[in-house]
């Protein structure tokens, strides 16, 4: 397979085949993280900064990692060191950028939508990290990976996704990419957290947790921020863990062979508790440790793939 | 004597109901004669031949920005946009820095656009003090200086009390009530319309209960006041629907929308396009069919433009950062009379949508051919087909969603006090 994609922004604009030509990519470069000397020269000379006008470990650090084991040459900007702060647009930004001549911005905004602006006005490859409440491709493609190594496939799979369905990237990059594989997904939620128009994904939408995780094969769930307590959207967090927190009484609902997905970082006793994300059906570290192989796969793509050496 | 005869035109006069090939003969800028085979050899004669002869256009909402954002358009700009649009006259809002709240600010107005405006200028006063929300501002002065209504336009009322009052003192001078409509807490931080296509973008919703809520609100109070209300950018099917009822039993409400509520839906907001971004936002199809039927029974009876002009470096930006709203004087026209090609409106609807319609609404002079009343005229030419390029738009700001598209019918002379402001 030929791939076409100088940008990755988001995974509406992938195929059933290309998301699993991508994930077949990075099962290629897993083997590389385990090796004792975990670098190839795949990636040696290209340029990569990774942009982060939003906090972020998890995914920064794995984005980092995947492109220095490629041996790429890769820059951190932070919003707080960051120009922005001192008022700069993001198009002066990203031209000032532009004329170091990168070949590779991995970007993370708060605003919806900030990685086509730049797309749209730059030279180089945009690689979204993730933003606003839009799309978080990454993530859905290395969530995709976990499930399919841990059930060989996608196609079929009960994949009921729990929690802030409103303000998640990680929900909607999820919900298309398993749309486009095949998946069964449900969404659930309290009607605080569930976007107007759910319905119109034409997937099964539930208040009730234990009705969505009713004979599931995946349970994904969101991270609740601490921020929406207290607020219109959420009277308590001691009340949504009651309801909307995963245990081991409500996951016994779910197959027995079900696995249980968090994109982190987690609030445990809230959204899930330590019995379940420290239990036998998390996968949760795995998530991370595919992560990386999944952005070398991003990464060695849009390079241009094919033509260079693994 | 100064003679001007505009002869072999279609004169379309919605409030007589003329719809005839007549002569108008314009004397010493008012409107001297309107009949069939006038001849007048040592008048300036205009041959109006396969166009339409119509009330000079009306657009009651309009920034013209001056003072205080000049940047973005000033009243000569600012006029100049509305005569190649056909407008003879605008009204313009009160959020200008400093904000219309006296009438130092209102004389000002007044006097530059007299002075060097291509167009009839009406300022439209605050309702409250600085915008504020809080106290009433000095209506009568306002009135006095040249004000014909209030409105805090870009804001709601959020106090029910301050609009009721504002409603109550307001009619003591006559003076109508613009609303914009919206209920703050319901918008919240929202970008564009609440719906599939924002939860698919990841964009804050503003839902359309927000403005039903209010206009729900305005349109009892105005009922309970006897007052005269104006809702200004209606968007939203419940707006429409409770306006209508409203209308039905009698309560004194007026009502507008703009073309871009009848044109685009929310989808246009697709790929991030900030010039689609507005306030209220663009909505549903459901909406924007409820808007035509509005239109079409007369609900809304003006179609008035918005124009927003805005810097680019205000649209060139995050969408969640953009400002907010489109220009729209040099677009109204043949957006409007898609309408018609459409058929959402007849020829007549749609021009009296934009005069006689505006005019009423705040009772403003002009909106009609009238002989002995100003010679405020429009030629419209309703076939020519045009592509609109924004960088020839004639306002200082080129912030439109419609760059590109073909558009058929424009203004071919604009005629304020039978002087020839702009012909194309």
């Amino acid at each position: 397979m030929v791939f076409r994609h100088k940008h990755i922004l988001g995974i509406e604009q992938f195929t059933r085949e290309e998301i699993h030509f991508i994930l077949d990519t990075a099962e290629s470069f897993k083997e590389i993280n385990s090796r004792q000397i975990k670098k190839v020269p795949t990636l040696r000379g290209k340029t990569i900064i990774n942009v982060f006008f939003e906090a972020s470990t998890r995914t920064r650090t794995s984005f980092e990692v995947a492109a220095k084991r490629l041996s790429a040459d890769t820059y951190n900007i932070s919003a707080s060191t960051s120009a922005l702060v001192k008022g700069e647009t993001l198009e002066d930004t990203a031209k000032n950028l532009e004329a170091m001549k990168p070949d590779i911005i991995v970007m993370r905004h708060n605003a919806s939508g900030a990685p086509h602006y730049l797309a749209d006005r730059c030279d180089f490859s945009v690689l979204n990290a993730g933003d606003g409440a839009h799309e978080h491709p990454s993530q859905a493609l290395l969530d995709l990976m976990t499930m399919r190594q841990h059930k060989g496939r996608i196609e079929g799979l009960k994949v009921a996704i729990i929690g802030d369905i409103t303000h998640s990237r990680v929900a909607r990059s999820n919900l298309l990419a398993l749309q486009k594989c095949g998946a069964e997904v449900r969404l659930c939620g309290p009607g605080t957290l569930l976007p107007t128009g759910v319905e119109q994904w034409g997937v099964p939408v539930f208040h009730r947790i234990e009705d969505a995780i009713d004979q599931a094969d995946v349970v994904m769930m969101l991270r609740i921020q601490q921020e929406r307590q207290g607020k219109t959207l959420l009277p308590s967090l001691r009340e949504y863990a009651m309801y909307y927190g995963l245990n081991r009484s409500k996951l016994s609902l779910a197959r027995e062979d079900a696995i249980v997905m968090h994109p982190g970082p987690m609030n445990r006793g809230v959204e899930i508790s330590s019995e379940v994300a420290d239990g036998p059906q998390n996968v949760i570290l795995e998530q991370v440790e595919n992560g990386v192989a999944v952005r070398m796969a991003l990464l060695y793509l849009v390079s241009g793939g094919e033509q260079l050496e693994v | 004597m100064m003679k001007t005869l505009i002869k072999n035109g279609r004169v379309l006069d919605p409030a007589h109901q003329i719809d005839a090939n007549l002569d108008v003969l314009a004397v010493d800028g008012k409107i001297a004669q309107i009949a069939a085979g006038i001849e007048l050899p040592d008048a300036e004669t205009i041959d109006a031949g396969g166009l339409l002869v119509v009330p000079g256009l009306i657009d009651i909402h309009v920034h013209l920005r001056d003072p205080g954002y000049e940047y973005k358009e000033d009243i000569v700009s600012g006029t100049r946009a509305a005569a190649a649009g056909g407008f003879a006259a605008v009204a313009c809002m009160p959020n200008t820095n400093p904000i219309n709240d006296n009438k130092a600010v209102t004389t000002y107005i007044r006097q530059k656009a007299a002075a060097e405006g291509q167009v009839r200028v009406y300022p439209v006063g605050s309702i409250t003090k600085g915008l504020k929300g809080e106290s009433l501002a000095e209506f009568g002065d306002l009135q006095a200086a040249g004000c014909v209504a209030v409105s805090d336009d870009g804001r709601p009322v959020t106090s029910g009390e301050i609009m009721r009052r504002a409603l109550e003192y307001a009619r003591s001078f006559q003076l109508p009530v613009i609303s914009h409509a919206e209920d703050l807490s319901l918008v919240g931080d929202g970008v564009m319309n609440e719906g599939f296509v924002a939860t698919q973008l990841g964009l804050r919703g503003i839902p359309w209960v927000a403005e039903d809520a209010a206009v729900a609100r305005d349109v009892q109070l105005a009922e309970f006041t006897g007052a005269r209300l104006h809702i200004a950018h209606v968007s939203t099917r419940g707006a429409v629907e409770i306006i209508r009822a409203a209308q039905r039993r009698g309560v004194p409400v007026t009502a507008e929308t703009a073309p871009h509520y009848f044109t685009l839906t929310d989808e246009a907001v697709r790929g991030y396009d900030t010039h689609a971004k507005m306030n209220p936002p663009l909505r549903g199809a459901a909406d924007v069919q409820a808007i035509r039927d509005g239109l079409a029974d007369g609900t809304l009876s003006v179609i008035a433009t918005d124009h927003a002009p805005h810097h680019v470096d205000e649209k060139n930006v995050e969408f969640n950062l953009a400002l907010n709203g489109i220009v729209g004087l040099e677009t109204a026209l043949p957006l409007t009379l898609r309408l018609v090609e459409e058929g959402v409106l007849t020829l007549t609807e749609a021009i009296a949508r934009l005069t006689i319609g505006p005019a009423r609404a705040l009772g403003l002079p002009g909106g009609t051919l009238e002989v002995g009343r100003a010679a405020d005229i429009t030629l419209v030419d309703p076939t020519c087909k045009w592509t609109l390029d924004p960088a020839r738009l004639l306002s200082r700001s080129k912030n439109t969603p419609f760059g590109g598209w073909q558009l058929k019918g424009a203004a071919a002379l604009t005629m304020v006090d039978g002087r020839v402001v702009y012909q194309r």
